[in-house]
């Protein structure tokens, strides 16, 4: 006990550290957004000074109408917004049912499975991606311009590959362990079937899982860039993280390019700002795995 | 228990594969097809686009990829007086290794070979060879970004978590701002980063130049061979480290508050406290950090992709940034696939060599 009035008393030099450090993670996301209402001349100058953080001279938009012209901006926003939104949706449907399936079933080698399953979380992406290129690319296709073989250059190539992987399985599996089997027991007496029971009992019990499982889908496909920068090449299917090719010239507009990724940014920010609690639970529930 | 009823009512084989059939499709097709494609074209001469049938080469990608070996010049000698030649500027004269190198009868082990790097010993000269002395560097610049990055960005995350594991008033306002940059894309932030770095009108040259009063000369950090990767290290670092504090943090909380009280009772200092009660609560978590983030370390590529292209004269080359140079830029695929299962190796040893060190000693 002897050290409770010490931390009892209100002791503002415990901020200090923290302000401190707070600063450097702070300033450079605010040099960006600062940089991009910022012309050229001014931009440069200012980094000289603390100038660079403040919002002061001659602020405009003209750094974002410029990059809307540089680049289809728009439609690499909306790419992303497809690709993005149409993976977490595919990913929480074939994931939690599979998961449902692996808990609540029984069927010959489901642990086998499962575990086959969950051994792939040793594999990051960037060690498949050279043979994936390759077996993408001799896929067959079902489309608007009928059959078709290989997927390079479309959305499915960015999507498919990501629709189910093992750590939203792994997520799955071990929230639907904590629910009471006795729910599912009961509704199977009163003749429910599997699919009925998957959505009409487990899916609206599953509010904070699917959280976390979209949290961490969404963060990694919108933040995607290796994948996509080598399968798609063309414009009309880029997403906003390859998209920002177009920004790389000899002489690189330096306000432009913070007008890209502000507004590429700014959104992910805000939406982070609001669910900041399930955001930093998520990451945490992974680190139950290992 | 079960009852052997509920037994049979949850024995559903047919829709307990067909539940998990997508999923189990999915990530068979794209990630341990692929994988097992891997270790196939590792030994073949595939081409993403080739006209020619694909062959089994044997391990020939592997010796052309790590293949190093030494020799060592003597200084020419005049053939009458047998003194060591000199140039006119006074230095010794050795004979060009180009003409070892090069298509020599005498030294077929060394055809192709260039110098990776030499030293002097006495007159003589040592050469090391390596048939690709690119993803030597790129091997050398990976584990030189895992020793540095994985215990120093394990170490800070710590020290995060220590602070915000404090009992302030708005302490949460922190733990959101230091986790801020992992939402970040990290492509953005190497683009961000690139202008901070710039050597001309660059923020931090700019900064550190107030900090000294105008003493400091401006830097080129991306463009200087010596502190590229360095800067690169710093920039990961500062994107991902709240990731490794939130995981950090968690473990904290799992510390019963009934050990730092009894530790209290007994006068320990923060120190020893931190000593006998935090660190041995946080093992199973060191070790968990610990894997994850030489994991992620070996993975180093957008940084590099963005910020440097593994420049300037190969000071920023990882092992993955030459995967995609091989497999996805030259369409060499099997030379790709053979740095990735090299790099799986890699990771895979390593790991396992973490965890049988860290391991549970039971007395």
């Amino acid at each position: 006990m002897t050290n409770t009035p010490l931390s009892l008393r209100p002791s503002r030099w415990r901020y200090l550290p923290l302000i401190i450090v707070a600063l450097i993670f702070i300033f450079p996301l605010e040099f960006m957004i600062m940089s991009s209402f910022k012309p050229a001349q001014q931009l440069l100058s200012d980094t000289n000074s603390f100038r660079a953080f403040l919002p002061v001279g001659d602020l405009s938009f003209d750094n974002y109408f410029a990059a809307f012209k540089r680049a289809p901006v728009a439609l690499f926003v909306m790419n992303s917004i497809i690709v993005t939104g149409i993976t977490v949706l595919l990913s929480l449907l074939l994931s939690s049912m599979a998961a449902f399936s692996f808990v609540f079933l029984q069927w010959r080698g489901r642990n086998t499975v499962l575990t086959v399953l969950l051994t792939t979380l040793i594999i990051p992406i960037e060690i498949i991606a050279v043979p994936l290129l390759l077996l993408v690319n001799k896929l067959p296709w079902i489309g608007l311009n009928g059959f078709t073989i290989g997927w390079l250059n479309s959305y499915h190539v960015q999507i498919i590959p990501f629709a189910a992987d093992a750590l939203s399985v792994y997520l799955f599996v071990q929230y639907f362990k904590d629910l009471p089997r006795e729910l599912v027991e009961a509704a199977r007496m009163e003749g429910a079937t599997w699919w009925q029971i998957y959505y009409k009992v487990i899916v609206p019990l599953s509010g904070p899982v699917m959280a976390t499982a979209a949290i961490l889908k969404f963060l990694a496909m919108y933040n995607q860039f290796m994948w996509p920068l080598m399968t798609v090449q063309a414009e009309q299917y880029r997403p906003v993280m390859v998209g920002l090719q177009y920004f790389f010239q000899l002489n690189i507009a330096w306000g432009e390019v913070m007008a890209y990724l502000t507004l590429i940014t700014v959104p992910v920010l805000a939406f982070y700002l609001i669910l900041q609690r399930a955001f930093i639970a998520s990451i945490a529930s992974t680190g139950i795995k290992g | 228990m079960q009852t052997r009823r509920s037994n049979r009512l949850m024995n559903s084989p047919v829709t307990g594969w067909l539940m998990a059939l997508p999923a189990g499709v999915i990530i068979f097709t794209f990630i341990i097809l692929p994988f097992l494609l891997g270790f196939y074209f590792a030994f073949t001469n595939q081409r993403f686009i080739s006209p020619n049938p694909t062959e089994y080469v044997g391990t020939s990608n592997f010796t052309q990829l790590l293949s190093v070996n030494m020799i060592t010049l003597e200084p020419e000698r005049d053939a009458q007086t047998n003194e060591v030649k000199k140039a006119e500027d006074g230095t010794l004269v050795y004979p060009s290794l180009r003409s070892i190198t090069r298509n020599n009868p005498q030294y077929p082990q060394y055809n192709g070979m260039k110098e990776w790097f030499s030293w002097t010993s006495g007159d003589a000269r040592k050469i090391v060879l390596a048939s690709d002395v690119v993803f030597m560097r790129a091997l050398i610049n990976t584990f030189e970004f895992v020793l540095v990055v994985a215990p120093l960005q394990g170490a800070i995350a710590l020290v995060l978590a220590l602070m915000i594991n404090q009992k302030l008033s708005g302490i949460n306002v922190f733990r959101t701002i230091f986790f801020m940059p992992v939402v970040v894309s990290i492509v953005v932030v190497s683009l961000l980063w690139r202008f901070i770095y710039s050597g001309d009108n660059g923020l931090l040259n700019g900064i550190l130049s107030i900090f000294s009063f105008g003493a400091f000369k401006p830097v080129d950090w991306l463009g200087n061979p010596l502190t590229a990767l360095p800067a690169i290290m710093a920039m990961s670092i500062w994107q991902a480290v709240g990731f490794h504090m939130v995981i950090w943090l968690s473990g904290l909380q799992t510390i019963p508050a009934s050990l730092y009280e009894a530790a209290d009772i007994e006068g320990a200092s923060s120190w020893q406290k931190f000593r006998f009660v935090t660190w041995p609560g946080l093992r199973n978590t060191a070790v968990l950090i610990l894997v994850v983030i030489t994991m992620q370390a070996f993975t180093l590529f957008s940084q590099v992709q963005v910020m440097t292209a593994g420049g300037p004269v190969d000071a920023t080359q990882t092992i993955v940034f030459q995967a995609l140079d091989h497999g996805y830029a030259k369409q060499d695929i099997a030379t790709g696939s053979a740095i990735s299962v090299i790099l799986f190796v890699i990771v895979i040893s390593i790991s396992l060599i973490q965890r049988y060190l860290t391991r549970e000693k039971i007395a």
